[in-house]
């Protein structure tokens, strides 16, 4: 059985966000970079699958420049036995038709049991990469996926709904699901994955630049905030005397 | 007709984020109508006989009874070829995002989810964990649209009339790839959150689960009941009953006291209703930070347990 995982790198939660001189995105040189939280679980279900089924290969793809090696090699280092790298040159696309169509043409002839995803980036949030690849391959999809059992040929997935609700949902392979955060808990690389990672095989395909987007981010801008708001920044002595008087004497709680 | 809203039923009623795309669809301008699909297509339709839209459009087949990804896929892609609306728009529910991908795909027309607001240049779509925002536009000529909850106010809904009419799908099982299940809830806890007038709230900032019991202790003391982020409930450090969110339960409590949380959206639909919203963080730019009455500027390490010590000499 062949499973894809799809790996987005996206800027880190703790990372410098300034914007770029066109204001279009951020200035990418100040940016430290990680494997997007939500692909990470997507990643570790598969290699559990791996461990639990015999013949699974694991294969991680990303799309992006160079620097997207990084979170490919990390889930080589983690366990996946190969990785796909869907290389971008200049400007990096975020249009999920265009994106998903460059993904399928890469995957078609691979013609995986089944592809992951996370069920969305942290850095765009479109939520719908796996799912557009799936259908535009032809396979059965499914999204926010909190556990998995595997099948025979078929896979049962515990899908989250609104609110503490949840179904289970049967597909068919070959199948695409997005994976909600929280299902499992991702490893670290051991130091041989790590060293082993070094030899195990990345085919770089090139793309071109699609220049026919069928949505574009024009700008990028800081939020401005509605609410009247008292900002509290002093020592955490200051910080507790101020808290507390607001809890007494303003909310009330005592 | 130039926009299409898809509705969504949720347990027989029509959902809070189907009315907001109604005010969403009102405020883009032009012909509205209304899509119901399903068992409850008629009753959701009379909810909306009031609103000032064009028309409702009602699809009932079994094969859509209740809500399959594969089968609404199929209804919304026929409802859009045979009526060529130029937009289609929804509130940004998990059901949303579960089919409309599927009918961008199958009709190639973009789907920009999770928009927060209108703007003349195009839709704003917060990106970068809510700390940035994006203004999105598309050259196509039609385009999906999801609007994230709150994007618009219901209140705001203009009523009129508007009239029905049922619209024929035609709809064979294969279409249906993948077997639903029927949507269960899971245990509740014995805390009844949502009536908790006080909530230490903890994200996670609390860094480790050797800490937790440092909100415990601050909750013991202000009287209040411990709530939590995602994050925290999937560590396993608290009980799943206690998160608050989308997925979560919804508060609205006197106090919502917010300990090392960044204020993600599918938080902050979750405890927005809160009277007063004191909230922690070490980073200034925190997205909850937008939306708290009191913001503190600090390491919770290190004020939490001199807050416990404050308030038990009080
Ligand atoms: C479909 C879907 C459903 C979801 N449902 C929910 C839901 O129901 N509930 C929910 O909460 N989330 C939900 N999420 C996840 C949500 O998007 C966020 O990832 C989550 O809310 C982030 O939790 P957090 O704020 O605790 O963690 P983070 O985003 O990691 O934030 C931690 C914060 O702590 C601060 N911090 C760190 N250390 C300290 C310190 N020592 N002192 C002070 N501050 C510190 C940091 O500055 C940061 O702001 C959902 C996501 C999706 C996609």
């Amino acid at each position: 059985m062949k499973i894809a995982v799809l790996i987005k790198q996206v800027p880190g939660s703790e990372s410098a966000l300034p914007l770029n001189d066109k204001q279009t995105w951020v200035d990418e040189s100040s940016v430290t970079y990680v494997m997007n939280p939500p692909d990470n679980f997507a990643l570790e279900e598969a290699l559990l699958i791996q461990e639990k089924v015999d013949d699974v290969e694991v294969v991680v793809v990303s799309m992006g420049p160079a620097r997207v090696q990084k979170v490919i090699r990390e889930g080589l280092a983690k366990g996946a036995d190969r990785g796909i790298h869907l290389e971008e040159n200049e400007e990096v696309e975020t249009d999920p038709l265009s994106i998903a169509k460059k993904f399928s043409d890469v995957l078609k002839e691979e013609n995986f049991d089944l592809i992951f995803s996370g069920l969305q980036s942290d850095d765009t949030g479109m939520g719908q990469t796996g799912v557009l690849i799936g259908e535009i391959l032809g396979m059965s999809t499914a999204t926010l996926a909190i556990e998995t059992k595997l099948e025979k040929d078929q896979i049962k997935i515990k899908r989250e709904l609104e609110s503490g609700w949840f179904q289970w949902v049967t597909l068919p392979f070959p199948a695409s699901i997005s994976i909600q955060s929280g299902l499992n808990t991702p490893r670290y690389p051991s130091l041989k994955g790590i060293m082993g990672a070094k030899k195990k095989e990345i085919k770089s395909v090139l793309q071109e630049l699609n220049t026919d987007q069928s949505q574009n981010i024009d700008n990028i801008f800081v939020p401005q905030t509605s609410k009247q708001t008292e900002i509290i920044e002093t020592d955490a002595d200051a910080a507790v005397d101020r808290i507390i008087e607001i809890l007494k004497s303003e909310i009330k709680v005592f | 007709m130039d926009i299409l809203v898809v509705l969504e039923d949720s347990q027989g009623s029509l959902h809070r984020l189907s009315k907001e795309a109604i005010v969403g669809a009102q405020q883009l301008g032009g012909s509205i109508a209304a899509l119901a699909i399903g068992d409850n297509a008629s009753e959701i339709s009379n909810v909306l006989s009031s609103y000032d839209i064009s028309e409702i459009i009602t699809v009932e087949d079994e094969l859509v009874s209740t809500y399959n990804a594969d089968g609404y896929t199929e209804v919304v892609k026929q409802v859009i070829e045979k009526e060529s609306p130029k937009i289609i728009v929804a509130g940004h529910t998990y059901q949303t995002r579960d089919f409309m991908p599927r009918v961008s795909a199958h009709l190639n027309i973009p789907f920009i989810p999770d928009i927060v607001s209108l703007s003349d240049k195009g839709f704003v779509k917060q990106v970068l964990n809510a700390k940035l925002n994006a203004t999105i536009s598309s050259n196509r000529e039609q385009i999906i649209l999801s609007f994230q909850s709150a994007a618009f106010n219901e209140e705001n809904i203009q009523s009129g009339s508007c009239s029905s009419r049922y619209f024929d799908v035609i709809l064979d099982a294969s279409m249906i790839r993948s077997t639903s299940e029927k949507p269960f809830q899971e245990s509740l806890g014995d805390v009844d959150l949502e009536s908790a007038e006080l909530l230490v709230s903890i994200g996670r900032g609390i860094e480790k689960e050797e800490n937790i019991p440092l909100a415990f202790d601050l909750a013991e003391v202000l009287g209040a009941e411990v709530s939590a982020s995602r994050p925290v409930v999937d560590s396993g450090w608290v009980d799943s009953f206690r998160q608050v969110g989308s997925s979560g339960c919804n508060v609205a409590p006197k106090l919502y006291f917010s300990l090392g949380i960044s204020g993600a959206i599918q938080h902050v639909v979750g405890m927005k209703g809160a009277k007063n919203i004191l909230a922690i963080n070490k980073d200034k730019d925190a997205p909850i930070f937008e939306i708290a009455d009191y913001a503190v500027i600090g390491d919770i390490l290190e004020i939490i347990p001199k807050l416990i010590e404050s308030l038990k000499n009080q």
